[in-house]
Order: structure tokens, then C-alpha cells, then sequence
């Protein structure tokens, strides 16, 4: 042992005290928030899992999990959700990012208040929100009104009750879900980055594809989770603007619910809902990385 | 050796009732009744509840519910605080079958002059409704659709129509467009067969229906907004949508006939005095004060014959007897037997 190892040796020991005490002192001060994740996640969800593999009669029973695989409108009513969750969330994606890219653009100043225009519906009630839409999209509504009115179009189009209604209203909503992650990202972007792309020859689109893009790609990438995962269990907008035409698997547990009392069959949508949400979205990390999909801005 | 056990009985007997007089002073003159909240109770209220609890001598004290799950809950935990529930006589029916449900007393309870089949063993009938068949005025006029073979008939009656999203009240008109007697409907129903031809009907008009309603505020907005042409719904939720500016007309011919019903919990703790209340609250009188404030009819027929109600305002009401001579009352045995089944196939339908 030399001389210098031997006089830091009480040093590291100190130190590694220390260390032992600190990371004590994080696991205290968590442990509440630890606690409450317990209480309201771990202990729900595992009391779902345990219903949906009972019986009526209170007996351990595959019967919910039978039942939705011997009836072709369970299968139709995943895909559906599963379609508009990934519809909704392309469009929020082609709408949202070049929208986040300007508010980045943008001096701080009036960037904050053009975020006001996007946060003040954010603030709004979903509910209210949604029967705007369908004042605006139905029959008699604004936009048919109008553009009759002008003559751009002759018999009423179908705007709401329908698909197209659903994917409007549910793009509306989720918006500020996929900007608000994706602006945090962007404007974290040094602006030295791209200045040096050009400095090496990039012309602005190349810049934007091979250095502006990747690096927003953590803020894209949560948010649209965000928007998908919350898309799958929407329930409010796609009820009113899908005029019962589109039906998704929370409106299926709503009714299982009502009508049979039924919470071992509720439950067990809620668990394939959750297990095929978790699969997809592990599939998704394995292509773009798990850190960036779950792990938001780096 | 026999006298001590009759001794010892009547000590107890003794015990008991002087428990029961000790324990029960302050709750045994009270019961506890739970509504659905809203215009609906509040109507109850002012004509059933409180003036039936003036007559009787007794407390009443009223909450509101979201309906029978929450009285699975209570009854379920062995914790009954409701005595008298209302209810949807569906909801009842099915309750009253998984035994949640107090059978009710007829001999306390007079029925004799109830419409028939507005009462059941575990609840009875507190006003009528009717599902009909209702039209846009700016559409068709006056003189719109009569039948349901007119709401299938989509070159006669070109438009928009609007449905139920489940399967309660949706299955009959089917059938009866189909050319099926009101009075077979539920013989038919009752088979695979006819099941599936009142689905195959539906799939037929599926094309024309716009919208699959979910509820009553729902489809009454519908056509305030005047996004459909043609729509099912209950009668009452269109005169309010009428009175409010909206052009719709409905007709009773073919509606379906069903009504809002009150049941006793099952272990409700004033059981007795329950059933005295529901006998208090089924009489004509009561009933015709109801229709004052909201526009369901009684169940009860001598409600009418009494001339408590504006005869005018009467013909408006489902249960006036020239009204309920056109249609059809939902049989709730079906519902009992069938409904989870023709439930499972309508959502499949819908899905198609």
C-alpha cells in the first residue's frame, strides 16, 4: 500500500458513509410518493387482475377472458381502439410538431403567449370542449351552416356522429399533450448545433433532418405516448362525437358495467386493454429506445 | 318442567320487547328513500314523498343514487340504510330476481285498480313512460311517420333516423315493422329465430340511422338540434324538447308501455313501515298530484276516473287508457330471461 493510498483510505471510508447515508435519506424522503404510487397504481390494478378471474359465483374462472375470445365484437371493438388511438395520435404529431417548432422558434416572451392559446384550451373542461364540437360539425352547425351558405357545398356533410367527428374532437383534446413534452424538448435544443451544421455545409433541411429532428426526439416521442396511451382509454368524446357508431373498449366496459353488474367481465377488458398497451408500447421502445419513448427530455 | 320453558319464553318475549321498545323510538317513525335526484325527484317530493309522510305521521328522509349497483354494494356489505328504493322496472326486475329486492306485500298494498302489468312481485309501478316513435316537424309535418313499418320505410320516409345504443326497447319495433302483431311480439322474441330476424331487421335500416342514442337528454337534443329526422325515445324528454322550441311530434301508436317503479331493499331496517308508505303512495290521489309536475302518467287507472287531471292534459299522458290501448307493455319476464343474451348480440350487431 503506498503512502497516498494509505492516507485517503479513512477519506473514502468517510465518504462512503457518507454516501450510504444520503441514499438512506432519498429512499426516506421518497417514500412517501413511493407509497401513495402503492396505493392508488400497484394495489388497484392488482385488484383488477384478481376480479377479472372470477367468477360471478366468486370462483377462479377464465369465463371473462373465454367470453371475449368467442365474440367476434370484442375483437373488432380492440382494433377499433386501437385504430383510432393511432390515427389520433399521427394527427396530433402532424399538427402539433411544426406548431412546437414555431412557438421554439420564437423570443421566449411571446412564445409564452402564444402557448396561452394552446394551454387555454388545456384548462378547459373535456366535456365542454366536446359539445362545442358537436355544435360546430353537426347537421345544423356552424361549419355545415357556412358553408352551405356559401355555396361550397350543397347537401350537409358528416362532420360528427361518426369517425371523422371522433377523430377531430379526440385530436383537439390530446394536442397540448403531444406539444407541451415536444416545445420542452426543443427549446432545450442549443441553436449552436444547427449553426455548426451550416458552418459544415448542411443546407437548413438537411440541418433540420440529421440534427433538429433526432434531438427532438425524446419530447416527440413521450408525447406521443402520452397521446396514445391516453387516447386508449378515452371515453367522453368518442361516446358523444361517434354517435355510437364508433364504439371503443371503455365504452364496452361502461356497458358491461350498467347493464350486468358485471365487474369481473369490466375488469377483464381493462387487463388485455393494459397488457396489449404494455406490449406495444415495450415493441415501441425496442425500436426507438426505451429511455426516449418513457424517459422524456434528455 | 314445561311451565319454566314457557316462563323463560315469555321472559323473553318480555326482554325483546322491551328492547325493541327501548331501541326503536327514534328511528321507528322514520324511513329512508332514495330517488334518482333531479326534476324527477323533486317531483316525488313535493307530490308523494312528503305528503305521504304528513298522512302517515312519520319522518321521511330522502337521498339520491346512481341506481341498482349501489344498492348491490349496500345490500351485498350487510349494510342497508335505504328502505324504499325507485327505480327503472327493468333494473327492479332483475334486481328483485338476483334477490337484492323485498318481495312486496299486495294484501298491505292495493293494486286492484293498477294498470295491468304495472306491478310486479318486487316492485311497484309509480308512473308510466313510453318509448315512441318521434319525428322532425320540419321534415315531415304534422302527419309524420305512424308505424314502425314508416320508420323503416326509408323511401316513403326519406332521412335520418336515430336509435337506441342497447338493447332495451330496440328489439320490438324491429319486429312489429316486420310485420309481427304487437301481442306476439315477445313469442317470437322468445325464440333464436326471432332474435335474430328483429337484428336482421335493424341491420337493415342501419344505413339510415345517423346516430345511436345513449340517453334520454341526448336524444331529446337531437332534435332540438334537428340533426335527425327520425328518432325512438321517451315521451316525456320530447315534450320538454317541444315546449322548449324544438319541431317534434311523437305518436303513441306502437310505443312501448313501461314505468318507473318502487321497491323495498332487502333488509331495509323499517321493512313494515315501507310497505305501509308504498300502499300510502299508490293511491290515486297521490299519483294524479304527480302528473302535475312532471308529464308521466300514473299506474294507477282511478287516478283518471277520479278527474283529478285536466282531461285535456290527460289524453298527453302514456297511461290514459286511450293511449295505452295502442301500445304495446314491455314484458320484463323477457328482460329476466333474455336480456343479458339479446344484449350481447345487439353490441355485436353494433360493431358490425
Amino acid at each position: 500500500m503506498s503512502a497516498a493510498a494509505r492516507e485517503t483510505a479513512p477519506y473514502a471510508a468517510a465518504l462512503r458513509a457518507d454516501d450510504l447515508r444520503e441514499r438512506r435519506t432519498l429512499f426516506g424522503l421518497s417514500l412517501p410518493a413511493l407509497l401513495l404510487v402503492f396505493v392508488t397504481l400497484v394495489v388497484p390494478v392488482g385488484w383488477l387482475f384478481w376480479l377479472s378471474f372470477l367468477s360471478d359465483a366468486g370462483e377462479f374462472s377464465l369465463e371473462h377472458y373465454r367470453r371475449m375470445a368467442s365474440q367476434a365484437s370484442y375483437l373488432r371493438i380492440f382494433r377499433t381502439t386501437f385504430e383510432v388511438s393511432l390515427i389520433t395520435t399521427s394527427l396530433c404529431i402532424l399538427l402539433g410538431y411544426p406548431l412546437a417548432y414555431l412557438l421554439a422558434q420564437l423570443p421566449r416572451r411571446i412564445a409564452a403567449l402564444c402557448m396561452i392559446a394552446v394551454l387555454l384550451p388545456f384548462w378547459t373542461s373535456v366535456l365542454v370542449r366536446t359539445y362545442a364540437w358537436l355544435v360546430l360539425l353537426q347537421r345544423q352547425g356552424i361549419i355545415n351552416g357556412w358553408g352551405m351558405g356559401l355555396g361550397l357545398w350543397d347537401e350537409p356533410l358528416p362532420l360528427v356522429h361518426n369517425m371523422s367527428g371522433t377523430l377531430i374532437g379526440m385530436t383537439h383534446i390530446m394536442l397540448p399533450y403531444l406539444i407541451l413534452p415536444l416545445y420542452g424538448s426543443m427549446r432545450a435544443i442549443d441553436g449552436d448545433y444547427l449553426k455548426a451544421a451550416a458552418n459544415l455545409g448542411a443546407s437548413p433541411t438537411r440541418a433540420f433532418w440529421t440534427v433538429y429532428l433526432p434531438l427532438s426526439f425524446p419530447g416527440l416521442a413521450a408525447g406521443a405516448a402520452i397521446v396514445f396511451i391516453l387516447c386508449l382509454g378515452f371515453y367522453i368524446t368518442p361516446a358523444l362525437l361517434g354517435g355510437g357508431r364508433v364504439i371503443l373498449v371503455s365504452m364496452r366496459i361502461a356497458t358491461d358495467i350498467e347493464l350486468f353488474f358485471n365487474w369481473g367481465a369490466a375488469s377483464a377488458l381493462g387487463v388485455v386493454l393494459l397488457l396489449l398497451t404494455v406490449a406495444l408500447l415495450y415493441l415501441a421502445s425496442r425500436v426507438a429506445g426505451f429511455d426516449r419513448v418513457l424517459g422524456g427530455t434528455k | 318442567m314445561l311451565e319454566r320453558k314457557l316462563l323463560n319464553c315469555t321472559v323473553a318475549v318480555a326482554a325483546l320487547h322491551a328492547a325493541v321498545a327501548f331501541a326503536l323510538p327514534a328511528s321507528a317513525d322514520e324511513i329512508t328513500v332514495v330517488s334518482f335526484g333531479g326534476a324527477y325527484q323533486e317531483a316525488q317530493s313535493k307530490a308523494l314523498f312528503q305528503p305521504a309522510a304528513k298522512a302517515l305521521g312519520i319522518t321521511v328522509r330522502e337521498e339520491t343514487y346512481g341506481g341498482i349497483a349501489d344498492l348491490r354494494l349496500q345490500v351485498k356489505s350487510g349494510a342497508v340504510t335505504w328502505d324504499v328504493v325507485a327505480s327503472g322496472s327493468g333494473s327492479a326486475a332483475r334486481a328483485g330476481a338476483e334477490g337484492i329486492l323485498e318481495p312486496l306485500d299486495y294484501s298491505v298494498i292495493d293494486v286492484s285498480t293498477f294498470q295491468k302489468g304495472l306491478y310486479q312481485d318486487f316492485c311497484m309501478g309509480g308512473d308510466v313512460f313510453s318509448t315512441v316513435l318521434a319525428w322532425n316537424t320540419k321534415t315531415y309535418g304534422d302527419n309524420g311517420p305512424q308505424s314502425w313499418a314508416d320508420f323503416w320505410d326509408v323511401t316513403k320516409f326519406p332521412g335520418k333516423r336515430a336509435y337506441r345504443n342497447s338493447v332495451a326497447g330496440a328489439l320490438e319495433p324491429a319486429l312489429m315493422a316486420d310485420g309481427v302483431a304487437p301481442d306476439k311480439v315477445y313469442e317470437v322474441l322468445s325464440t333464436p329465430e326471432g332474435l335474430e330476424r328483429a337484428l336482421n331487421k335493424i341491420r337493415e335500416l342501419k344505413p339510415h340511422i345517423a346516430v345511436w342514442w345513449s340517453s334520454g337528454a341526448q336524444h331529446a337534443q337531437l332534435m332540438v338540434d334537428g340533426e335527425v329526422d327520425m328518432v325512438t325515445g321517451w315521451n316525456g324528454r320530447f315534450d320538454v324538447a317541444a315546449k322548449s322550441g324544438a319541431g317534434v311530434k311523437y305518436t303513441f301508436n306502437q310505443a312501448l308501455l313501461d314505468y318507473d317503479c318502487y321497491a323495498i331493499a332487502k333488509g331495509a331496517p323499517h321493512k313494515d313501515l315501507a310497505m305501509k308508505f308504498l300502499a300510502e303512495i299508490s293511491k290515486p290521489e297521490y299519483q294524479a298530484e304527480f302528473t302535475k309536475y312532471i308529464t308521466y302518467g300514473p299506474t294507477n287507472v282511478k287516478a283518471y276516473e277520479l278527474g283529478l287531471i285536466d282531461d285535456d292534459y290527460a289524453r298527453k299522458l302514456p297511461s290514459h287508457p286511450d293511449n295505452a290501448a295502442r301500445q304495446l307493455p314491455i314484458d320484463l319476464q323477457w328482460y329476466i330471461k333474455n336480456e343479458a343474451e339479446a344484449s350481447a348480440a345487439y353490441q355485436n350487431m353494433l360493431t358490425e
